[in-house]
């Protein structure tokens, strides 16, 4: 029940964070996710967001900050083991699945849905 | 003062001694406008977004047909009839206007004015009509709220969410009927504005950004003219909303022209607060809906004689702002009134 709590207030606060930098710079939403993810990036490589994610679990991994966590291990797992090209394979190998499950939802989504505003 | 020099007046207003008159009007709008204060003035209503065809961009061009069909019915004119057709949108190459013109095939001249699109039409219809070039002009314009995101924020399909600070771009198309002769209002004067840019870059200022554009050519409209403020029943502004109409007051103010309740604004005026459009209404449709519908109703009911309609247009190219450029503002005004 803590995990759950942690994970909630975790993901919740990375959430709030975003809405802030929205809100308050009139960044896009396109723009504010790609940020998201280059912070997540970062934060991975400086080895701060490894941690967090072991102290709050999805509320971590989740987030798009975590997709960014997950590219650059991937990335630094398979250099690890096969040199300069794993800096290449390891990100999109480590997020294959995450990745290929947006475009099938996201493309039967709108297959079935039709926004009208 | 030779007679040729009488028409022009001043730096930009142009003055028509021949009758140019305002015979007939339609709107036909979509089912927020028909639920808004002016719901009853409007002639059709179209509930559907989509007004039964594939896309938001075919519905528009749907209700601009409608909106030529119902007024040349009331003139009880064919399209034939009409020697030249003066038609603007928002979307580009103006599309709406090109496949209407192609649906009514009369010899056809498209405008881009953004929301200042229907005091351009009317504009430069008096000319024609003055002129002598033509002695019936159908001017029409058009503006719906998903074509209109498409083409300059996120399609609509898309589903993303709306920054709450926006205007509501307006469904709706009016169409007028401009002759040499028949019963209706005059336009008398036509003030041809120029482009202001402030500088703003935020596409959801554009109140702000549109009012200086405003200020100057309700100004230069009374200087040509000589004529002062009680000489109008209403000074009707296109869509600067709540913002916008206060930055007009102030900077008229320094002119020394108090407008006061003589301001009408179609972006306010259009909807109610209760709608959730937050700043008011924008687009084409905004003021073409708001001018054929309530305030051609209100004229002939003689409950007004004389207006100024003066819309504004904010000229948002969404490839110029991502390259970093601002968004000018211009507005255009037409007086329209009985003799």
């Amino acid at each position: 029940m803590e995990k759950v709590a942690l994970a909630f207030a975790v993901g919740g606060l990375l959430c709030v964070i975003a809405q802030l930098v929205v809100d308050l710079t009139g960044t896009n939403p396109a723009n504010v996710m790609v940020l998201s993810v280059s912070v997540g990036a970062a934060l991975s490589g400086l080895g701060i967001y490894g941690p967090l994610a072991k102290f709050a679990g999805a509320g971590a991994s989740v987030p798009l900050t975590g997709f960014g966590h997950s590219l650059v291990q991937g990335m630094l797992e398979d250099a690890g083991q096969t040199g300069f090209s794993g800096i290449l394979s390891g990100g999109l190998r480590a997020t294959a699945i995450g990745l290929t499950t947006a475009i099938l939802f996201g493309y039967l989504m709108a297959v079935v849905s039709n926004p009208k505003g | 003062m030779s007679a040729a020099s009488s028409k022009r007046l001043g730096k930009q207003t142009l003055r028509f001694d021949n009758p140019v008159v305002l015979t007939h009007a339609s709107t036909v709008v979509g089912r927020k406008e028909s639920q808004g204060p002016l719901g009853k003035d409007f002639d059709l209503v179209e509930p559907d977004s989509m007004v039964g065809e594939k896309s938001f961009e075919k519905a528009e061009v749907k209700m601009l047909e409608e909106a030529c069909s119902l007024v040349l019915g009331k003139g009880r004119y064919t399209a034939g009839q009409i020697d030249i057709l003066v038609a603007g949108d928002l979307l580009n190459q103006i599309i709406s206007s090109n496949y209407v013109a192609r649906t009514l095939s009369i010899p056809f001249l498209g405008l881009y004015g953004a929301c200042s699109t229907f005091a351009e039409g009317l504009a430069l219809s008096g000319i024609l009509i003055d002129g002598g070039y033509a002695q019936k002009v159908l001017a029409v314009t058009s503006s719906h709220h998903d074509s209109a995101e498409r083409q300059y924020r996120y399609p609509t399909e898309f589903g993303g969410q709306r920054p709450p600070a926006a205007q509501w771009t307006v469904t709706a198309a009016g169409a007028a009927i401009v002759e040499a002769m028949g019963d209706g209002p005059l336009l008398t004067h036509a003030t041809i504005g120029s482009v202001f840019d402030m500088g703003i870059k935020d596409a959801n200022n554009m109140g702000a950004a549109m009012a200086p554009a405003a200020a100057s050519t309700i100004e230069a409209h009374f200087r040509d003219t000589v004529r002062t403020l009680d000489y109008y029943d209403a000074v009707v502004t296109g869509d600067l909303g709540i913002v916008g109409q206060r930055v007009l007051k102030q900077l008229l103010a320094q002119k020394g022209l108090t407008l006061g309740d003589k301001h009408w604004d179609c972006g306010i005026m259009i909807y109610d607060k209760s709608q959730d459009t937050h700043a008011g209404g924008s687009g084409c449709g905004c003021s073409a809906a708001v001018f054929c519908g309530h305030i051609i109703k209100r004229m002939r009911k003689g409950e007004i004689r004389r207006v100024l309609l003066v819309a504004t247009g904010a000229l948002h190219s969404p490839c110029a702002v991502q390259q970093g450029e601002s968004i000018p503002g211009i507005a255009h005004a037409v007086a329209v009134e009985y003799a």
